[in-house]
């Protein structure tokens, strides 16, 4: 287990109640969707877990990080692409590097497997405005990628767009997971999406936030174009559904 | 991961890895190139305009006759230009020299008091009050007792149009360092990164195009504030800039000579703007939606 959230509560400057007794595991090595509503706190948790945040009650461990996972060991990927518009694809990506000190050697060489990994080879001189949506979003995720992280938060990343684009975007994803197995928690409202991407799904009630059920996606067949059509993955979609509902009345 | 996204010839890194077919989401980068014909087709309807605006104003003071001491002609303005050039040029320069001194101490200023600014709300709600009363307080007002005070003609003149021009820079850079992505803010605070690289690597190129517009309302204002100095000193000899020159011509009914400094004083100020946005285009025409040209 990378982390383990006990009985957290978030409460806002404003009064708002995000989150109310939350207990989620997330073990090393698994793709862990998380579930909800809109305004359900499912971003609230990753930013509490990214320590973007302090909790108002309860605890975040770290049981498997030794003494603590480090910053350097987390990566995140935003809603939108949070770029810097004045900077190209390859300055983007190196941010994190750059902030961190890495020789410029050894920084050049990782921006360009991370740049390679999102299929981008090619754009590194281009600005932000010269790129579609999902070209921005893959640079997003290479920046997140770059520092080789243990951990990746993935807050709705694909959430603005288009479908097509975004099942090419889930079956990349899916598909460099498998290869690298960094540990994901994935936010999405969306069932099919994290169906199809995840090896665990937590199902969170509406505000304030809380896990009511968890689904495990035990689903050995590579995760393609076959396996959405599949009955097993239209299961899946049933169940987790009806469990979101009840999540929802609860 | 793939970028199958794109129209052109792309290495087939991960085509193994992605089973819905790529659709062209962007063309690849273009080469830039230069529209000469898009600039000049911008600059010639004010060339018209202005072009027939002053045949009509020649036509009609050579049809009335009007006396050129009442107002004189552009082409008598023109050949009065050419005639007293050795005494207005000089004056051009040194009403130049105190603008371009005063727009270059408000930006040096105006950044740093930004910067100072942003490092505390206590210190922008304490000082930024100063910074509008300054603003507001009408220069024409207050520059006769700098002159009082700095003893300096050049330097009284200096502070004058300082005063003018430094508020835009600093309301507007100001303005730009807050204006920062917080989801990029965030993301530095992830990576750890200190004040100073958020500084130079985030709410400084945030605030570029805020500073740039600052600039070019500065930049006009200096020589503004230049010239209402120059008028409320009325210094004359060798250091008299281009206000005194209209004043100097008023009271010896030189009319023509008047007009032909008023001319130059207007040209330096369309000038001044022209530079500042060839600067701001300059900056910003890779990314900012300002400075870019629309496709299709």
């Amino acid at each position: 287990m990378i982390a383990r959230l006990q009985k957290v509560d978030k409460v806002y400057a404003n009064g708002v109640v995000a989150l109310r007794g939350l207990d989620l595991d997330v073990g090393e090595g698994e793709f862990l969707s998380l579930l909800g509503p809109s305004g359900c706190g499912k971003s609230t948790v990753l930013r509490l877990v990214a320590g973007l945040g302090e909790v108002s009650g309860g605890r975040i461990e770290w049981p498997g990080a030794g003494a603590g996972l480090s910053r350097g060991d987390i990566g995140f990927v935003f809603q939108d692409p949070t770029l810097m518009p004045w900077a190209t694809v390859f300055k983007n990506v190196l941010l994190p590097l750059k902030l961190r000190g890495v020789a410029p050697d050894e920084a050049e060489a990782r921006v360009r497997e991370a740049i390679e990994m999102v299929g981008l080879e090619g754009f590194e001189r281009a600005h932000p405005r010269e790129l579609s949506g999902g070209m921005k979003m893959r640079v997003s995720i290479a920046r997140a990628l770059v520092t080789h992280p243990r951990l990746l938060l993935m807050d709705e990343p694909f959430a603005s767009l288009d479908e097509i684009t975004r099942f090419k975007l889930d079956n990349d994803l899916r598909a460099l997971w498998a290869r690298q197995r960094w540990t994901v928690v994935f936010v999405t409202h969306s069932v099919y999406e994290s169906v199809y991407l995840s090896t665990r799904i937590a199902v969170m009630t509406a505000r304030p936030g809380r896990t009511s059920s968890e689904v495990a996606i035990d689903a050995q067949a590579p995760r393609d174009e076959a396996f959405r059509t599949s009955p097993l993955y239209n299961e899946y979609c049933r169940d987790v559904s009806a469990r979101l509902a009840e999540a929802i009345r609860a | 991961m793939r970028g199958g996204e794109r129209m052109a010839s792309v290495p087939s890194v991960g085509s193994k890895v992605s089973d819905v077919r790529a659709v062209p989401e962007v063309l690849p980068p273009r080469p830039r190139r230069l529209h000469v014909w898009g600039a000049v087709g911008r600059a010639l309807p004010p060339i018209v305009i202005g072009g027939a605006t002053l045949a009509v104003w020649e036509l009609v003071v050579r049809l009335n006759q009007v006396p050129s001491y009442i107002l004189p002609g552009p082409l008598l303005i023109l050949t009065t230009l050419v005639r007293d050039w050795g005494t207005l040029y000089p004056s051009l320069l040194v009403t130049l020299a105190i603008t371009g001194a005063a727009l270059l101490v408000a930006t040096v200023a105006g950044v740093a008091i930004a910067i100072l600014f942003t490092q505390s709300k206590l210190i922008e709600l304490s000082l930024f009050p100063y910074a509008v009363i300054l603003q507001v307080t009408p220069v024409v007002a207050i520059a006769p007792l700098i002159i009082i005070w700095v003893k300096n003609i050049p330097l009284a003149l200096l502070i004058c149009a300082w005063i003018v021009a430094f508020f835009p820079i600093v309301s507007n850079t100001t303005l730009g360092l807050n204006s920062a992505d917080h989801n990029l803010l965030d993301l530095f605070q992830l990576y750890g990164a200190s004040r100073r690289q958020v500084f130079w690597h985030l709410r400084l190129p945030s605030a570029m195009p805020y500073f740039l517009g600052g600039l070019r309302i500065s930049g006009g204002l200096a020589l503004i504030g230049a010239v209402v100095a120059e008028f409320v000193a009325g210094t004359g000899g060798a250091q008299s800039g281009l206000a005194y020159r209209v004043l100097e011509s008023g009271y010896t009914m030189q009319i023509p000579r008047m007009f032909a400094a008023l001319f130059m004083i207007t040209c330096t100020g369309v000038l001044i703007f022209l530079l500042l946005t060839g600067l701001s285009h300059l900056v910003l025409r890779t990314w900012h939606e300002s400075a870019v040209r629309r496709e299709g």
